[in-house]
């Protein structure tokens, strides 16, 4: 049985249609990337498997149990951990509380404080420090960290590079790989396509809230992926319409 | 209705709302020669009426239109009506007294206004009751109004009771109908499209020009005339003015349930609102206490069930208008739309006012 | 003189204490409750029937009374606010002003007109006082409440910095949507939070009761004070809210020399300064009043 499951699901904020209709799955231990032009949908897609948007039909499935009607903080306690776009820290908090903020799920697992700083030495002189005062490095290696307190089975990463220095994100994408490695399960959503392909198994590219590609990391080509983010692929015969 | 364009048509009035005008004009000029058909008591009760459906109006154009809710309404109730006592005392006419009180406390609003207006939601709520409060016992030291004991607008007992009555009676409707008529029109002209701009969304009305603080500050002023002006008039048919009873909290609880239960936001909910409380005090004003904790718990239960009030559902489920404030747009009956509404489906009449 | 300053200070312990509960749920949920004051007379009530009835001195019968008012928090919560809070901001206000209509009215309803006090069940305890050098006496129970507001202030501060479930509330009322996404339930520190705020209340309405008089309509009052010492103090830090206590008492006892119907007139007027004095400086509104973080858009 597949990990996580989102079976034809749609989202809408208001009127407008986010996410039309997505299905696709993913296994344990994989590292998935949605990519996709701005408003493709690969957020609310992320916020709703993190149950943060109700959606207006479909499903996501963990470990085939249905989620639809479980709140966004019961999920975390399941399993399913989100770094939200725009890291979303609490930023009258210190570095240190807001990583024991993800504890509260009490998902047991070996993540801890002190394993978190050991992941991101740059954080170790912040510990107390108001995340208000960070830099956007640490404050991004401190909502990874935060998320990981939860010891997720699914780790869900939304533009974990953004606003970010090369250099920065380097460091940040060296720390991914080492939870790659380990096994842990990983949607993320990533502007920089070479970056995305690279880090992951299998790459779904969006297009006006459906996907309009998904394929092995490896076997697709760059050019497939630009077509298919600019709507492209919809002209050359054989390929289905979104 | 037939629907031969395809474009959506943009309509002020509509049918009804032009019979509900030769309505309300009927109406007034009824209400205007009722004084010599009714008895003394019953004159009373339609004076006391005309004050609440100022009060509710003038609290709907606030809190409705303008975003802000106060508590401390009274305030201005109680100001004006000690205002009355202190004029007449110095020799002006009881009924000139009245008028020219409500025009003080208008213009006394103004700089309170510019105090004020820089608190939001809560903050001003209570502040403005803070305001009420201290004004209480601002008025209290005045030796004329003997602390608590209170005193008597005496000169109005010169005139006969009859003529008092109906005297009181016209003016209270007057001023009705003439703040009514101010309202209505502030909200149909270009004021009004920036106060529905605001009370929709104030940071977005801001971001494209609204004059959000200058137009709130005129539903401020308003507010506190007209309010102003109910307290006067208050004190006319009751001629005794006790501090306690005018600056008590429980005018302004009686403002929110008309808004509420009628609806807030809307310019016929207001009046609707008062009529309603009106009868509810009628009949079961004898009660006492529970009559109070009845009042309480139907706005509690407004708010939470039914937060756009008896008018705002009706308008909402019926598409009704009767005093068109606002524009409406009507989408034609199409032949391939499935999502497009029928003239009978009230969902476009989205506008509020 | 300086006996009249010490008696102020010790008064705005009894400020502090009421505001407290208030400025704490105005952080956390941002709403201001309007039947504050009149929940704080209920429990005063509460404490007087117990007394009067069945002879339980009034510091037994907070160990029913605070259990109760931690309930009334809960429910009041769950079943008013978080109801009239997705109307948007102006509905709570409505609806607790309702509530403190109802409140008042059926306290009426079934205590009566008349003032009542908790004086006569607490002993000796209303009029002891200790002499303190330079011939000032302090009264026994003031010193207790004054003890009282600092200790639950600082409690207050210890579990917010230092407890999970304080931690949980801090993240709730900074931004309940990503708290959801951590794993807080946002209800529940919600609903926690309220009852924490309650019970304060029920201890404040207990000094209310023993250090005065109360009467169904008293609870008006008793909002506004909470509402200048929270404003006054800024609600940013719980200590503030004791340092606005004080600020407020003394300005009441200095309105008390001037005039003697000046006690509450000093109060107000000094209220209205200082939020003339922060509006002109900071201009934001209370959020700035009370130095609060803006609240992240979700």
């Amino acid at each position: 049985m597949s990990l996580l499951s989102v079976e034809d699901l749609v989202v809408r904020h208001g009127l407008l249609q986010a996410v039309r209709g997505v299905s696709f799955t993913i296994e344990r231990g994989e590292t998935l990337a949605l990519v996709g032009a701005n408003g493709a949908g690969k957020t609310t897609l992320l916020r709703a498997i993190a149950g943060a948007h109700q959606p207006a039909a479909g499903r996501v499935l963990l470990d085939g149990a249905d989620l639809t009607s479980v709140p966004s903080h019961k999920r975390v306690g399941m399993g399913i951990a989100l770094v939200p776009e725009g890291r979303k820290l609490f930023v009258q908090m210190t570095v240190e509380e807001n990583l024991l903020l993800g504890k509260t799920a009490g998902r047991p697992g070996d993540w801890n404080v002190d394993k978190v700083l050991e992941m991101f030495p740059n954080l170790k002189p912040r510990r107390h420090a108001k995340t208000g005062h960070l830099s956007g490095g640490e404050q991004q290696a401190t909502a990874i960290g935060r998320a990981l307190m939860s010891n997720p089975e699914v780790l869900l990463l939304d533009e974990v590079s953004l606003g970010l220095s090369p250099l920065i994100v380097d460091r940040v994408y060296a720390a991914l790989q080492g939870l790659i490695a380990s096994g842990t399960t990983i949607i993320l959503v990533e502007q920089d396509l070479n970056r995305a392909l690279a880090v992951s198994d299998r790459v779904i590219c969006m297009l006006e809230g459906r996907v309009a590609l998904e394929g092995p990391s490896k076997a697709v080509s760059r050019e497939d992926v630009t077509k298919a983010y600019f709507g492209l692929h919809r002209k050359s015969p054989g390929s289905v319409p979104a | 209705m037939s629907a031969v364009s395809t474009s959506p048509a943009i309509e002020r009035g509509t049918a009804t709302s032009r019979i509900a005008a030769i309505a309300v004009a009927v109406i007034i000029a009824l209400l205007a020669i009722a004084p010599h058909f009714l008895s003394a008591g019953a004159v009373d009760r339609m004076t006391a009426l005309f004050i609440y459906v100022i009060l509710a109006a003038m609290w709907n154009a606030l809190a409705g239109f303008g975003g802000l809710v106060s508590v401390g309404q009274q305030v201005f109730f109680g100001l004006s009506a000690y205002f009355a006592i202190r004029l007449a005392d110095a020799g002006l006419n009881p009924f000139l007294a009245l008028f020219a009180s409500g025009l003080i406390v208008g213009a006394v609003s103004w700089p309170l206004s510019l105090f004020m207006l820089r608190l939001r939601n809560g903050e001003f709520a209570i502040g403005m009751w803070v305001i009420a409060a201290l004004t209480h016992l601002l008025v209290n030291l005045d030796r004329l109004v003997q602390g608590e004991t209170g005193t008597s607008l005496i000169s109005l007992n010169a005139y006969d009771a009859g003529a008092r009555r109906a005297a009181i009676y016209w003016l209270a409707l007057a001023s009705m109908t003439a703040l009514l008529a101010i309202l209505f029109g502030l909200l149909r002209g270009s004021t009004g499209a920036a106060i529905r701009a605001i009370r929709d969304n104030e940071d977005a009305a801001a971001s494209v020009g609204v004059r959000v603080t200058g137009t709130k500050r005129l539903l401020f002023v308003l507010a506190a005339f007209g309010i102003g002006i109910a307290g006067a008039l208050w004190l006319a048919t009751s001629i005794t003015f006790q501090p306690k009873t005018y600056f008590n909290v429980q005018w302004t609880a009686y403002m929110i349930f008309m808004v509420l239960v009628g609806g807030i936001g809307t310019f016929e909910g207001a009046i609707l609102g008062a009529l309603v409380f009106f009868l509810i005090e009628t009949w079961f004003g004898g009660t006492g206490v529970w009559y109070l904790v009845g009042l309480g718990a139907t706005a509690v239960l407004f708010s939470l069930f039914l937060p756009r009030g008896l008018w705002g559902t009706i308008e909402e489920r019926f598409g009704l208008r009767l005093l068109p404030v606002g524009y409406r747009v009507r989408f034609p009956a199409t032949a391939d739309g499935d999502a497009t509404p029928s003239p009978q489906q009230t969902t476009p009449y989205r506008e509020k006012a | 003189m300086s006996n009249q300053i010490i008696q102020g200070i010790l008064l705005g312990g009894y400020y502090a204490l009421i505001a407290c509960g208030l400025s704490f749920m105005f952080s956390v949920m941002r709403i201001i409750n309007l039947a504050h004051g009149s929940l704080a007379v209920f429990a005063a009530f509460a404490l007087w029937w117990l007394a009067s009835r069945f002879h339980i001195s009034p510091f037994v019968g907070l160990l029913i009374v605070l259990p109760l008012m931690a309930a009334i928090g809960w429910a009041l919560q769950r079943f008013l606010l978080e109801r009239s809070a997705r109307g948007g901001a102006l509905l709570p206000i409505l609806t607790t002003f309702g509530l403190a209509i109802v409140i008042d009215n059926l306290l009426f309803e079934q205590f009566g007109a008349d003032t009542r006090s908790l004086a006569p069940y607490i002993g000796s305890l209303s009029y002891d006082s200790w002499e303190w050098p330079g011939s000032i006496y302090v009264g026994k129970l003031a010193v207790i409440m004054f003890a009282a507001a600092v200790i639950l202030l600082g409690g207050l501060q210890l579990f917010l910095t230092r407890t999970r479930l304080g931690r949980s509330i801090r993240a709730t009322s900074e931004d309940p949507d990503t708290a959801g996404l951590v794993g807080v339930d946002a209800h529940r520190a919600n609903a926690i939070a309220a009852s924490i705020a309650m019970v304060t209340v029920g201890l404040a309405g207990a000094f209310l009761g023993m250090r005065a008089t109360f009467d169904p309509y008293a609870g008006a009052p008793q909002l506004l004070f909470a509402f200048e010492a929270a404003v006054i103090g800024g609600a940013g830090s719980l200590w503030g809210t004791l340092i606005g206590g004080i600020v407020l008492a003394l300005a009441q006892t200095l309105g008390a020399q001037v005039h003697p119907q000046g006690f509450l007139i000093g109060g107000h007027v000094a209220f209205l300064i200082v939020l003339f004095i922060r509006l002109s400086t900071s201009g934001l509104g209370l959020r700035g009043l009370l130095r609060l973080p803006t609240r992240k858009p979700t």
